[in-house]
């Protein structure tokens, strides 16, 4: 195992963040405090408590989600990218490394990102709404795994994505109405049952209800189905990163 | 001396068919400079990118002071470096940083001081603070050159190195191989420039069309295949061949003089029994002087198949 290459990597990854700190940090913590602003106190002022919690601390997991979601993708899908697009990932296909330490690089960096993202918006919260986070490391957990997986499906989007516009592609056109439509700012409950059954098939159902479960100890799925999901969905996606590399489909000639 | 790189029957097919490496045989030997001439197409940077791990070969065999560049391919990389023909570089990255970077990725420890020595020796050391965005064409190509360094690597692959670069920063680029070879490094630079060939390589290497036509010491590869041209200046320039002289290689110059082409290795040149012949052709001798064929004569010769 090459660990230097995962260092490498991860601290050059983690280097461009720094450079780039308004628009990897600051922008989509400012983007959430405004959905705060409006879901939570203008909205939500209004509207009753859902499964016992304010409207305001109820969609503190669903907008966490929602950004920790779509910056993991674009994080990680950029960070494979744009050596692609430059040429320098002739340094990485050259290096004595394998796909594991390729991945695990691009994906731990992008991964770490996302969760202190994740962790200043919940910071944030604190300010505009009360919460009492029941489950803290569930919750953690639920946080850190999403963040993985995510990472992992946005390397997959970087490797294929040929240029920017298929690089937005994904996050804007799947995951932003994925995550809309996946009881980030209500419970399932409320739909009609027909779109309950339907939205069961929304993967992000099930990432933010066990992540809502976390804070307030109601979910609306079982939280094991939840842990499930991730789970497969994390073992999928490592399973589509390893054929890529086996094959060199789009990375190698 | 022995073969630090060997390759075995290597060929590489795309996958819309081409065949850009057919059956390709090569040793290279330790310590040397060889140089690879081909036209465009020829399949240099394929040879290159296949050895690096880049590209993945069809079928053969590679290896590196021993290590397969498939099933060993930990050992075979680390002894690589590789200096792409593009210059790909992140232009907001640091020039240190972005060499540390390249030595982390081949799994080397922090040690500023080997890269203070390669960065020196590129004379880059005074832009180790610059943005890679803020540096000359000339110097992005020495931090690619660093790059590829900065690992130690014991063979270097040097694809197109001084394509687009001025006469002056060429020759400055051969200095930096040359040094390189000075310590043990062993090259194999693709180029289009058949005096980079001449000026640096120990051996030249030509490959076409997937092939490689031949690889030989430069020396002796001038040498056997140098032909030499003989131009006579004479009293009164001629404006063709005389009768007497037909059975000789004897062309018209461009001023009235005689060129005469003949094997310099060749048992008999000829030559005595051509001057023999001028007077019975009526024609008065006034200058002689004589051209060695360039390794660019050559390397037609052979693309165009000429050279048996």
């Amino acid at each position: 195992m090459n660990i230097g290459a995962i260092r490498a990597i991860y601290v050059f990854e983690m280097a461009r963040t720094f450079r780039t700190l308004l628009q990897s940090i600051v922008s989509p913590v400012l983007s959430t405090s405004l959905y705060f602003v409006v879901f939570g106190a203008a909205i939500g002022s209004r509207i009753d408590q859902v499964e016992g919690v304010s409207y305001g601390a109820f969609i503190v997991p669903g907008l966490i989600m929602l950004t920790v979601l779509v910056q993991s993708v674009n994080n990680a899908a950029f960070g494979i990218y744009f050596p692609k697009f430059i040429g320098t990932i002739y340094e990485l296909l050259s290096a004595p490394a394998s796909f594991v330490e390729i991945t695990a690089g691009y994906v731990l960096a992008a991964a770490t990102k996302s969760l202190v993202i994740g962790l200043i918006i919940l910071a944030t919260s604190f300010f505009f709404v009360d919460l009492t986070i029941l489950h803290p490391v569930w919750m953690l957990a639920f946080l850190v795994l999403t963040c993985l997986s995510f990472s992992l499906f946005g390397f997959i989007i970087g490797i294929w994505a040929q240029n920017f516009e298929q690089l937005q592609l994904v996050p804007l056109l799947v995951v932003t109405p994925l995550v809309f439509l996946g009881g980030s700012f209500y419970s399932i409950a409320m739909l009609p049952p027909f779109w309950q059954t339907v939205t069961l098939f929304n993967p992000v159902v099930y990432l933010v209800s066990g992540f809502r479960w976390a804070f307030f100890g109601a979910s609306d799925v079982p939280v094991l189905a939840s842990l499930a999901a991730i789970v497969v969905f994390t073992v999928a996606c490592i399973a589509v990163i390893a054929l890529i590399f086996r094959t060199g489909w789009r990375i190698r000639k | 001396m022995a073969d630090i790189v060997t390759i075995r029957n290597l060929t590489k097919t795309y996958g819309d068919g081409f065949e850009a490496l057919k059956s390709v045989n090569l040793g290279i030997r330790k310590g040397e400079i060889l140089a690879l001439l081909g036209p465009n197409g020829a399949g240099k940077t394929t040879l290159i990118s296949t050895v690096c791990g880049i590209t993945r070969p069809t079928s053969g065999t590679i290896t590196v002071r021993g290590h397969d560049t498939l099933k060993d391919f930990r050992a075979a990389r680390r002894l690589i470096g590789l200096v792409p023909q593009e210059i790909s570089l992140e232009p907001f990255e640091r020039v240190m940083n972005t060499v540390r970077f390249s030595r982390g990725l081949f799994g080397g420890g922090r040690d500023d001081a080997h890269l203070e020595r390669v960065l020196r020796q590129l004379s880059l050391w005074d832009k180790r603070d610059a943005r890679i965005l803020e540096l000359s064409g000339g110097m992005k190509r020495r931090v690619l050159i660093a790059k590829a360094l900065s690992h130690d690597p014991r063979v270097l692959f040097l694809d197109e190195p001084t394509a687009g670069v001025d006469v002056e920063l060429r020759r400055d680029m051969w200095r930096v191989v040359e040094g390189l070879k000075a310590d043990g490094v062993t090259i194999i630079l693709t180029t289009h420039y058949i005096e980079e060939a001449e000026a640096i390589a120990d051996r030249i290497g030509i490959i076409a069309g997937g092939d490689i036509l031949l690889v030989e010491e430069k020396a002796a590869l001038m040498q056997r295949m140098g032909q030499k041209q003989m131009e006579i200046q004479l009293q009164d320039p001629v404006t063709e061949v005389p009768a007497a002289l037909a059975d000789f290689d004897l062309q018209i110059g461009g001023d009235g003089t005689l060129i005469y082409t003949y094997d310099a290795q060749g048992e008999r040149t000829g030559i005595t029994r051509l001057f023999s012949a001028l007077p019975d052709a009526g024609l008065v001798l006034r200058d002689v002087q004589t051209r060695q064929s360039s390794l660019e004569d050559i390397f037609v010769n052979l693309v165009n198949g000429d050279a048996a």
